[in-house]
This record gives structure tokens, C-alpha cells and sequence, in this order.
């Protein structure tokens, strides 16, 4: 299978590309939040009209590492599940964020904000957090200290593995895979 | 009676928790090669490779396979015949798995209110069960259970007339909607009968079982049969990429219930399927 090599932060032309299904190996700078940390991040926004960083053309990525043990960069640091930012991810795309990287499903509003803004939607594989963590090479923490494993973190990655699951046309990975392999008469099971 | 200490308690389960979480046992690794050698989809397999890369990795550098190290669940099966001296048993389980989370370097998941949200810092409390049997040992099981894979479980509470379909139709449904936000390849613990609450402990109590274990009760074993072929027909495949492997394995266990209920509980467990036993 062909491999895509994503410089990342890049072009919105570029991203537009990326098609449902394409594997990427991505190399640049990404940044890490889950839960806790979209909430403070959208608060703040609500309350400054300022994100703690400038999430114009950039990406997060969700997770919470693991503590690292000595010598180590970061801990293992796998996808968290998507569904659980749905509620934040409109406000952040209609803003200027152009990337995300998870896994599991998104909701209709969200899948609909992608294809508006120009977005895409990756996934990493969840549970192979060791082997993820190898593509992380620097990592710093930008905000909400506080939150331990939920901080806001800046990334500097190399050949970080994901495969475009929504792309900005809304094609999604999850729903033609499955139709692809399905053997059973009830599809809304 | 047979006095124990409970310092044996507090080193037992802390060891079990960071083995949990940094290494997959053979016979899971095996399960893992056994798909490989089965999935047509590439991008399945392409999972499959990650996951046993992952394994690997894990084990030779002693981290956890995945940053979910999980709300740590114990069951406590104690002898009757068994005095412990030290600590109170919960005190030395959440003493354990205080130690285990900290030398382990395993992530510290657990929140005091559920609608206050403070970490705890330290991963505890666990998730204690209790049960006396005959005896003068102790059975202990840690099972670190992350949340990915918890957040898709479910429960019905069905009408005895739904019968073996409703039954089936609410565990396949319940896996279809898991899809690819609980890690598939993924094993299923189901609880059939007794209470609300019975039925889910002893679904989480099947997901204790080695894989390719089948229930020694017919009824259960071939349910299980039926499930697994019906669950790998729903197509979502490793990772929920698509493909033919959306299960490993399912485990059903049952229990004698009211004359009204029906009650069904699906525990769901991502490929890792991380727990540890000990006697003692």
C-alpha cells in the first residue's frame, strides 16, 4: 500500500488531497489534548476570544500519555476516543484548526464542520501506544500544567502513522470498510 | 485457619498491575498471529502487524502497550479458612495498586467525583470484588480495564418472551455500535441473568478467561459459537478500518433469574485483554 508523506503544518490545498483511506506517515508538529483540556481551551476562548496557541492550519492530536519513565521523552501516548471532543470540535474548525487525529466515530455535526472548513479527520491505531510514542521525538507542555497526563502539549513528530479516516468531502473510512466486509442483512444492527 | 499478611496482598497486586499493562501473554500474541494468518482486509492486517509490533516493543522496553492503563478492577476470591493480619484487605489492594501505578510509570486514571473530576494522583480506589469460597488460599485477579473499551459496554434489561434472539440481537447491536472506539479486535464478556448488577459483574468477570475458553455450561458455549461467527459478519474489522476480525473472542456466563427478567450485560475489552492471577 502506498504510504503518503505528510509534512505537517501545511497548505490547505494539501490537505484537501488526502483522501478517505489514505495512509500517511506524518512528519512535523502537532498538538496533544483530550477532554479536560478541549474544555479549558474553548472557556478560555469564550472568555479572552484567545486559544492558548494559534490553531490556525494546525492539528491536535488526542491523547494523554503515560508518565514517562526516565530517560524517556514522553510515556506511551495512543489515541484517545474522538466522540468524547465532538461537542468542542466545530467551534475549533470553524476557527481555523485543520486537523485531527483520534479514533472512533465523529458525530454529524462534526463530519458536516469538516466538510464545511476544509478538514480532515485521522485516526491512529488505538492500543499500540508504545509503538506510537516511538514517532513522538520532542514534547513540551504549553498549558494547563495542572491536568498531568491532559496538559496541553506541543509535539514534534516524525514518521507518525495514521490513515485519514473523514476527508473533506466527508467520505468516511469507517462506514465504507465496514460495508465492504459486512455479511449480515441488518446494517443499522 | 491460615493467617496471611497483607504486605503479600500490597506486592502481589502491584506486580500484577504493571504486568498487566506492559506485557501480552502468549497465548494473546497467539490469538494475534492466528488473525494475521486469517484477515483479507490489508488494512486489517496492517492493524494486526501494529498491534503485535506494539507487544513487542512493550515487553522488551517494560512500558505499558497502551497510556489507558486503566481503572484497576480486583477480584478477591478469599478462602474461609483464611485471617489476614496487617492492613485491611481493601487497604492493601488500593495499596497495591498506589505502588504498582507509581513504579510502573503507568498513567494515573481515576477521578474522585465522578462530576467534580480530581485526579486522584495514585489510581485508586480500585474496583473490589469480594467473594468467599472454601479454603485457605486467597485468588487474587487484577485487571487494569480501560475506558475506550468500558464507555461502549451496556446493559438490557429484556422480557423474558425477547428469548436466545433478543439476547443475541442486543450483544451484536451493542458490539456494531462499539465499532471502532473500543480497539477491535475485541473480546466480549456477556452476563446473562440474576440482577442488573449480577449480570454485569459476571460479564466482567468472563473476560477473566483464556482466549479459545469455551463455557463448561452447553447453553452458554454454544452461544458463544453463534456470537462469535455473527460478530465477525459485521464487518468493522481491526482498528474499525474493515475487515473480518471485529472479535477475538466472546465469553458468556449466566446466572438463575427472576421469573420477570431477562437480564443481559455486555462487557467490552479492547485486543489487549490485560489481567493477572495469583493464588496465594
Amino acid at each position: 500500500m502506498n504510504i503518503i508523506n505528510l509534512q505537517f503544518p501545511c497548505k490547505r490545498k494539501i490537505l484537501k488531497s488526502l483522501k478517505s483511506g489514505d495512509q500517511v506517515k506524518i512528519n512535523g508538529i502537532l498538538y496533544m489534548a483530550r477532554d479536560a483540556a478541549h474544555k479549558k481551551m474553548t472557556e478560555e476562548y469564550n472568555e479572552s476570544g484567545k486559544y492558548p496557541f494559534d490553531i490556525k492550519n494546525q492539528g491536535i492530536y488526542y491523547a494523554g500519555p503515560a508518565p514517562a519513565a526516565p530517560g524517556r521523552i514522553i510515556g506511551p501516548a495512543g489515541p484517545t476516543t474522538s466522540m468524547r471532543m465532538d461537542s468542542f470540535t466545530p467551534g475549533l474548525l470553524d476557527n481555523g484548526l485543520a486537523l485531527m487525529i483520534g479514533k472512533g466515530n465523529r458525530s454529524e455535526s462534526v463530519i458536516e464542520s469538516i466538510k464545511k472548513n476544509g478538514c480532515v479527520y485521522l485516526a491512529a491505531t488505538g492500543g499500540v501506544a508504545a509503538l506510537i510514542s516511538k514517532s513522538i521525538k520532542r514534547q513540551e507542555i504549553i498549558a494547563y500544567e495542572e491536568l498531568g497526563a491532559e496538559a496541553l502539549r506541543k509535539i514534534y513528530i516524525e514518521d507518525f502513522p495514521a490513515i485519514v479516516i473523514i476527508d473533506c468531502d466527508g467520505n468516511n473510512l469507517y462506514e465504507s470498510g465496514k460495508k465492504e466486509f459486512r455479511k449480515t442483512e441488518n446494517n443499522n444492527a | 485457619m491460615r493467617i496471611i499478611n497483607t504486605k503479600e496482598i500490597i506486592k502481589a497486586v502491584s506486580r500484577m498491575c504493571i504486568e498487566a499493562c506492559c506485557e501480552i501473554t502468549s497465548e494473546i500474541q497467539d490469538v494475534y498471529q492466528k488473525a494475521l494468518g486469517h484477515e483479507s482486509s490489508e488494512e486489517g492486517r496492517g492493524v494486526l502487524n501494529q498491534i503485535i509490533e506494539n507487544a513487542g516493543i512493550a515487553r522488551k522496553e517494560n512500558i505499558p502497550v497502551c497510556q489507558d492503563t486503566g481503572m484497576t478492577v480486583v477480584f478477591a476470591d478469599i478462602g474461609d479458612k483464611v485471617l489476614f493480619e496487617g492492613q485491611s484487605l481493601k487497604d492493601a489492594i488500593n495499596e497495591g495498586v498506589r505502588d504498582g501505578y507509581e513504579k510502573g510509570f503507568l498513567r494515573k486514571s481515576v477521578v474522585t467525583h465522578p462530576l467534580e473530576r480530581t485526579n486522584t494522583a495514585d489510581n485508586t480506589p480500585a474496583v473490589i470484588y469480594i467473594d468467599i469460597i472454601e479454603g485457605e488460599n486467597v485468588k487474587l485477579y487484577v485487571m487494569p480495564k480501560g475506558f475506550g473499551s468500558e464507555n461502549m459496554s451496556a446493559l438490557a434489561m429484556l422480557k423474558p418472551s425477547d428469548g436466545e434472539k433478543g439476547v443475541i440481537d442486543f450483544i451484536i447491536e451493542t458490539i456494531d455500535k462499539a465499532g471502532p472506539n473500543a480497539c477491535p479486535p475485541l473480546f466480549v464478556g456477556v452476563g446473562i441473568g440474576g440482577t442488573a448488577d449480577k449480570a454485569m459483574i459476571i460479564a466482567k468477570r468472563a473476560l477473566l478467561r483464556t482466549p479459545g475458553e469455551r463455557s463448561k455450561n452447553q447453553v452458554d458455549a454454544k452461544l458463544e459459537k453463534m456470537l462469535l461467527e455473527k460478530a465477525n459478519n459485521l464487518g468493522i474489522g481491526p482498528a474499525g478500518l474493515g475487515g473480518e476480525t471485529t472479535v477475538f473472542d466472546i465469553f458468556v456466563e449466566s446466572f438463575p433469574t427472576h421469573i420477570a427478567g431477562l437480564p443481559v450485560a455486555v462487557n467490552i475489552c479492547c485486543h489487549s485483554l490485560r489481567h493477572r492471577e495469583i493464588v496465594i
